[in-house]
């Protein structure tokens, strides 16, 4: 095929996966009872909602009255949770839409599970306005619809009203972006089914069979939906933040506001989708699809993002003091100085700072470092929003009317319930679901796969002269190709690809295949002694490896038990105890 | 697309590679394919069955106008004839703030209209059940389908046999 191989890119499918393989691996995950870990995790989350919906419930029956906002504070932990689960929605439209117009190829191991993110963050972020309004039982008069009330309309000029347009605009276009990318992984879960789960998934993909003309249009409709979902996603978060640049209080009036918000939406996003995945991946097994190539792709976006963040906030301080306005400088002032001063270093700490850390490529390819910044970074842009919001209202014009605001455990409860929402929503989610879209890692296997790129490649294309091999002299290189594949398999059985255990790479593989260690089995039966000797004389710099595991890896390896080998890899750390 | 009595004769092949060979060869010997099924979008497919490539985008652009239209109309409409209201002291028709609003029923207009019409162009949906000529055509399979009734059974099998197509089989949907 015309598969375009990158040398250069690291291989995004590990594990020499045939196509079966991927379908196997991503639908398993639907087909078996739920784990432990699922069971526990499901609780709590439920839980959790149950005690958001009683909060819910007793904001309604006695009113705004439980929260703590007051005349100078009308905005608290309502809007701070609406916009801080609307900016990490963001992240999910950033891979599905925008890398797929950017080609790029990584986005397909986490896009699925990134659009399912966004909807339920949005899910989470439309509840705010909802009960926020107090007389809940109305808000449909938010919407422009002929009424009997004379008939009277909203706003249009009003940037909270854009926001309702923007909010359920973007909803509706996640949502069957998500969904028709869906429907055909639902097909292949359904031809796999038997009885009523057969009926449930024949549903859910619509009749899928995967016709050609079906795949052209469906490619045509996802390129389509990505190029306006692009432009989409930048307004939803200009428009939030015309929620407060459009009004005249100090720290709000500002031009900055929507690339700066835009910014610390991706921000937060991809933080909320690293720390989901790397839950997801350990407890789905989906190493091998969602790799650390990934993981690194993802946090180099939080870097630039992050390091946009922290431009914008120290303009917004140089611009306060430069303006020479006082009522601007008294707001960056209080923010920094004020009585909430804990919040904004909290943000300056999480959002300035601790994305730093990820100029350094080990902690970008590290596990433990990423999970834990990409949490330190969702604190920090809650504790942004905060201090936008709360922190500028709290001291007013008037000194007389200054007040200080905390929350009620109704209001916290009402957060704590939407965590517990979201996580309930994505739980379910990955119990239907392929967690990883199934149609679209097989169509960048060829160019992707860890077979074809990479350095354990295996397979070589014979393509590089382009396409034209239709001409009949293509049936005799085909057949050279064959035989040379047999030959290179053969010569595989009698030296073993020593790389597939961990802390080999190609250069002491070299060095342990010139000393005659050719096999697995010739490996298991070396003590760590000889080999140490061979590093040592082999030609190379080999201070950093430890051959300590290799006989033990290569014991459990020449006997085929890979499931044993590759628990054992998980607790080795780069081949060692 | 649901049953339509059509007696298809079918071959599954192992990789897309090996099919758009065998394509490539059908198309020498002018056999008519009926269709291809392949379990993801394979790229270079099109030009060989000669479709044509798919006007969703035209229609996507018509319903985006439909959208601009609707909300810029509507707004002013309602906020010059209907019920006409000065915010802030800025004139009744006051574009600039129009245009977040138009903005975006244009892109919901886009996508609902596109997506529906996607399904319904294709016959799929909600409740829509279509016979799969084999289950693995969406796990690793890659079909060539013929339709009996427009070729000749036993040269579509030695095509499909000689260009290393792994099961041959014959089935009504």
């Amino acid at each position: 095929m015309s598969a375009v191989v990158s040398q250069i890119r690291e291989p995004l499918v590990r594990g020499h996966k045939s196509y079966h393989d991927i379908t196997e691996d991503l639908v398993s995950p639907t087909e078996r009872a739920p784990g432990v870990g699922w069971v526990i995790g499901f609780i709590i989350s439920i839980s959790l909602l149950g005690f958001g919906l009683f909060c819910i419930t007793w904001t309604i029956w006695h009113g705004i009255g439980t929260w703590d906002l007051n005349r100078t504070v009308g905005w608290g932990w309502d809007i701070t949770n609406f916009v801080w689960w609307i900016g990490i929605g963001h992240a999910g439209t950033l891979i599905s839409a925008i890398l797929l117009l950017f080609r790029q190829k990584w986005r397909t191991g986490v896009n699925r599970a990134a659009e399912a993110m966004t909807i339920f963050a949005v899910i989470c972020a439309a509840l705010f306005p909802g009960i926020h309004v107090g007389r809940a039982w109305v808000v449909f008069y938010f919407f422009p619809y002929p009424n009997t009330r004379g008939p009277i309309w909203p706003n249009f000029n009003s940037p909270l009203l854009w926001d309702l347009f923007a909010i359920s605009t973007y909803f509706t276009v996640s949502l069957l972006f998500w969904y028709t990318g869906l429907v055909p992984d639902f097909a292949t879960v359904r031809d796999r089914a038997k009885g009523f789960r057969k009926k449930i998934y024949n549903f859910l993909s619509f009749g899928w069979v995967g016709s050609a003309k079906h795949w052209q249009r469906w490619e045509a409709l996802s390129l389509v939906l990505a190029g306006i979902a692009t432009p989409l996603v930048l307004s939803v978060h200009t428009i939030v933040s015309f929620d407060f640049a459009t009004s005249v209080i100090p720290g709000w009036h500002t031009t900055i506001f929507p690339p700066y918000f835009v910014a610390g939406a991706i921000f937060s996003g991809f933080a909320m989708v690293l720390t989901l995945m790397l839950i997801v991946r350990k407890l789905l097994s989906l190493e091998e699809y969602i790799t650390l190539e990934h993981v690194e792709s993802m946090n180099k976006v939080i870097l630039a993002t992050g390091s946009i963040v922290g431009v914008a906030y120290l303009t917004e301080l140089f611009v306060a003091w430069y303006s020479g306005y006082v009522y601007e400088q008294f707001a960056f002032f209080n923010r920094a100085l004020g009585p909430y001063w804990w919040s904004y270093f909290g943000m300056m700490f999480c959002n300035v700072l601790s994305p730093q850390f990820f100029w350094s490529r080990k902690i970008r390819r590290s596990v433990a470092w990423t999970f834990f910044l990409s949490i330190v970074i969702n604190i920090g842009m809650w504790f942004e929003r905060f201090v936008i919001i709360a922190t500028t209202l709290a001291r007013d014009y008037l000194p007389s009317s200054w007040s200080y605001y905390s929350p009620t455990w109704v209001e916290m409860g009402i957060f704590i319930g939407t965590l517990g929402l979201f996580f309930t929503l994505f739980l379910i989610f990955v119990r239907v679901a392929p967690v990883v879209a199934i149609a679209e890692v097989k169509s960048i296997l060829k160019s992707s796969g860890d077979q074809y790129c990479g350095p354990d490649a295996v397979h070589h294309h014979h393509d590089d002269h382009g396409h034209n091999h239709e001409d009949h002299s293509s049936e005799v290189e085909e057949a050279k190709t064959a035989i040379e594949e047999k030959v290179a398999t053969v010569v595989e059985s009698l030296e073993d690809n020593l790389k597939k255990l961990e802390g080999i790479g190609p250069k002491v593989e070299a060095a342990l295949k010139t000393a005659g260690v050719k096999t697995f089995a010739a490996l298991a039966e070396t003590d760590t002694d000889t080999l140490q000797k061979i590093l040592d004389e082999g030609e190379g710099n080999f201070m950093g490896n430890s051959p300590e595991s290799w006989p033990h890896q290569a014991k459990l390896a020449s006997e085929g038990k890979w499931d044993e080998l590759e628990k054992l890899q998980d607790e080795l750390q780069g081949g060692k105890y | 697309m649901a049953n339509t009595n059509t007696q298809v004769i079918y071959g599954l092949y192992d990789d897309e590679e090996i099919m758009l060979k065998a394509i490539r060869k059908a198309n020498d010997l002018h056999l008519n394919i009926m269709d291809v099924y392949t379990p993801f979008p394979v790229h270079g497919l099109d030009p060989l069955l000669g479709l044509s490539e798919s006007r969703l985008h035209i229609a996507g652009f018509i319903y985006g106008m439909l959208g601009t239209l609707t909300a810029f109309l509507g707004m002013t409409w309602i906020f010059t004839k209907d019920w006409p209201v000065i915010f802030g002291g800025k004139p009744y028709w006051s574009v600039p703030a129009f245009i977040p609003i138009t903005f975006e029923l244009t892109v919901l207009f886009a996508a609902i209209g596109m997506t529906f019409t996607f399904y319904i162009v294709c016959g799929l949906g909600p409740g829509v059940t279509n016979e799969m000529l084999d289950d693995r055509i969406t796990d690793d399979k890659f079909c060539i389908a013929f339709d009996e009734s427009e070729v000749n059974s036993s040269e579509v099998e030695s095509f499909l046999s000689s260009t290393g197509a792994s099961e041959i089989n014959k089935k009504i949907i």
